[in-house]
């Protein structure tokens, strides 16, 4: 991860994966997929970036995220049928208030690592889901929150529109491209050596004078908001709210993309597992309903014979190695033995 | 005033007293070696020293200052360097970033999230400078875990030198080393001696008693003699432990 001995603002991967999702959609009509479709590979593929900048970066694994990806669209929804019908509010409101829970959920559990530390976040992810389920009056209970509108994003001297699944890709691209690009920045900063200092050896990096838990705190909540700021964007392509994205098993699928992906050896990883989670549900999902079954298959495979993913396959067919690298550098299986 | 001092220390793990009562003081420059059997203690008195425990009771003062149960990074941050038996590094990064995450100035914009780390060249530069102090010069882009056991063991010394200490604490340095590498490591010690105040636990006496200004023997959890080497060699444990044979 750290291979480059200066690390360019934008790289010839980034712009070919902006490049690609760019053109989206001019050409996915064409292969017989369609623009929403698009939408949701995006908002996903950013969420777990964000989650990837824990699991693969941080060698946190958060396996309650879903919670926070909830709590952005739930605050998004509150925050147009009671503050102010604003875009930009309403993002903001999805951001703050899953820094907020992340933020609080973090002071619990930043002293912990390996498989304690995904323990206490299943526990509080499902806490979390469960009051989602519980608080009818303010979530909706289990109906959720219908009717959040598209609002339209106002620039001040101009305004877009953004009911259309077209001009709704294109704001999402936007915001896509710029965080990725934050993100990028981000774990190529001293900040982000640091958590993957961390990542290989927290006790080394206590004794040369690092407060992990203040790092490990940091890493969760900032991973959390923008987890949020996704659920919020989701919660606007939906038009509705639901406790269903903060359960147990949607928390598993943004793991599962970023490990088929390639999380832990490619910055881009979780944006290819993104990818072809949504792709395998639809192509797979239209020959037969249990398309789950062959994507939790290649889910497994990943685990136990490539924890470097479909990115680390794609370095390896590049590098001419078609043997598998030493798994025990990554993999998810030696961070949770800790 | 003595730079780095215990009082008294004593350690209780539940039932088992691991610490009696130890006392410890270092002077500024100088190079001062614990020894003692397995179990004597000789690890947990270091872990107690650099934070890592909270001593059941006693006091440690470092440059006058009271850091009993500061945590390690604080204890670490004041200038308080240390090796691990163990290997601990970071041994997906290279020996330059391995170095560099230690550095003074990497610590100082920790939190810094938009400069590029890789392109700051006072970051290459110091750490570079620390590897040349290791001998580990030219291995700069080598990974961790690539290394060689030898080089691992200066790389360990380079990533607590990184952090400019004011004493540097190493648990055992030698251990896993053959006899070659022992001397090119006894080297390099020698070679910090003097720059940096030293405290080193060591197995290997010869190595010990041919560095150390000052030797205190640590076992059943009390120092059980101290001394220049050359007045040790007259104490009845050090003498019943063979070490006549071999200085």
């Amino acid at each position: 991860m750290l291979a480059a001995p200066r690390t360019g603002l934008v790289t010839p991967a980034m712009l070919f994966a902006f490049a690609l999702f760019a053109s989206l959609p001019l050409w996915i009509g064409a292969v017989g997929l369609y623009p929403y479709l698009g939408v949701e590979i995006l908002i996903w593929a950013l969420y777990a970036l964000s989650f990837n900048l824990l699991l693969g970066y941080t060698g946190l694994p958060s396996f309650g995220h879903g919670a926070y990806f909830g709590i952005g669209a739930y605050a998004f929804g509150l925050a147009q049928l009671n503050l102010a019908a604003n875009l930009w509010i309403c993002l903001a409101a999805a951001l703050a208030a899953a820094a907020v829970a992340g933020a609080l959920v973090a002071a619990f559990i930043s002293h912990r690592r390996g498989i304690y530390y995904a323990l206490m976040t299943i526990c509080f992810g499902q806490v979390l889901w469960f009051i989602a389920i519980k608080a009818h009056a303010v979530t909706g209970g289990e109906d959720g929150l219908l009717k959040i509108a598209r609002l339209p994003a106002d620039f001040g001297v101009a305004a877009f529109d953004l009911s259309g699944n077209t001009s709704l890709y294109y704001f999402v691209f936007a915001i896509f491209a710029l965080l990725a690009m934050a993100l990028w920045r981000l774990v190529h900063s001293p900040f982000g050596r640091i958590l993957q200092a961390i990542k290989q050896n927290e006790t080394r990096a206590t004794f040369v004078g690092y407060n992990v838990w203040l790092y490990k705190f940091s890493a969760f909540t900032i991973s959390a908001a923008l987890s949020g700021l996704c659920g919020g964007l989701f919660a606007m392509a939906q038009a509705s709210a639901y406790p269903d994205v903060m359960s147990l098993h949607y928390s598993g699928y943004v793991v599962m993309m970023t490990l088929v992906g390639g999380g832990f050896v490619s910055f881009w990883g979780p944006v290819v597992g993104a990818a072809t989670f949504f792709l395998a549900r639809d192509v797979i999902g239209a020959l037969t309903t249990s398309w789950m079954l062959w994507f939790g298959l290649l889910f497994m495979l990943v685990v136990l014979f490539r924890p470097e993913g479909l990115a680390g396959l794609w370095q390896d067919l590049r590098a001419g190695r078609f043997r598998p690298r030493a798994a025990a550098r990554a993999g998810l299986l030696a961070i949770l033995k800790r | 005033m003595a730079l780095f001092e215990a009082e008294r220390l004593h350690m209780r793990f539940g039932h088992r007293v691991v610490l009696e009562d130890i006392s410890l003081a270092v002077e500024e420059g100088e190079l001062a070696g614990i020894m003692g059997p397995n179990g004597a203690g000789k690890t947990t008195c270091f872990n107690v020293l650099t934070g890592r425990y909270r001593p059941t009771r006693g006091r440690v003062t470092f440059a006058g200052e009271d850091i009993t149960g500061l945590p390690p990074y604080a204890i670490a941050r004041k200038g308080v360097a240390r090796s691990f038996q163990l290997m601990n590094l970071f041994n997906d990064f290279t020996a330059r970033e391995n170095a560099a995450v230690a550095l003074p100035a990497m610590r100082a914009r920790g939190f810094d999230m938009a400069r590029d780390a890789a392109a700051d060249p006072a970051l290459a530069g110091a750490a570079d400078a620390v590897l040349e102090r290791v001998g580990l010069g030219g291995k700069g882009h080598v990974v961790a875990k690539n290394l060689s056991y030898g080089d691992r063991r200066a790389l360990e010394i380079g990533v607590a030198l990184a952090a400019v200490p004011r004493v540097l604490f190493l648990d055992e340095p030698t251990s896993g080393l053959g006899a070659e590498a022992t001397a090119r490591l006894a080297g390099l010690v020698k070679s910090l001696k003097g720059s940096v105040t030293m405290v080193i636990i060591e197995h290997d006496m010869a190595f010990l008693f041919g560095l150390a200004d000052r030797i205190s023997v640590i076992h059943w959890g009390q120092v059980i003699a101290r001394g220049a080497p050359a007045e040790l060699r007259e104490n009845p444990w050090v003498r019943a432990s063979n070490l006549g044979k071999l200085t």
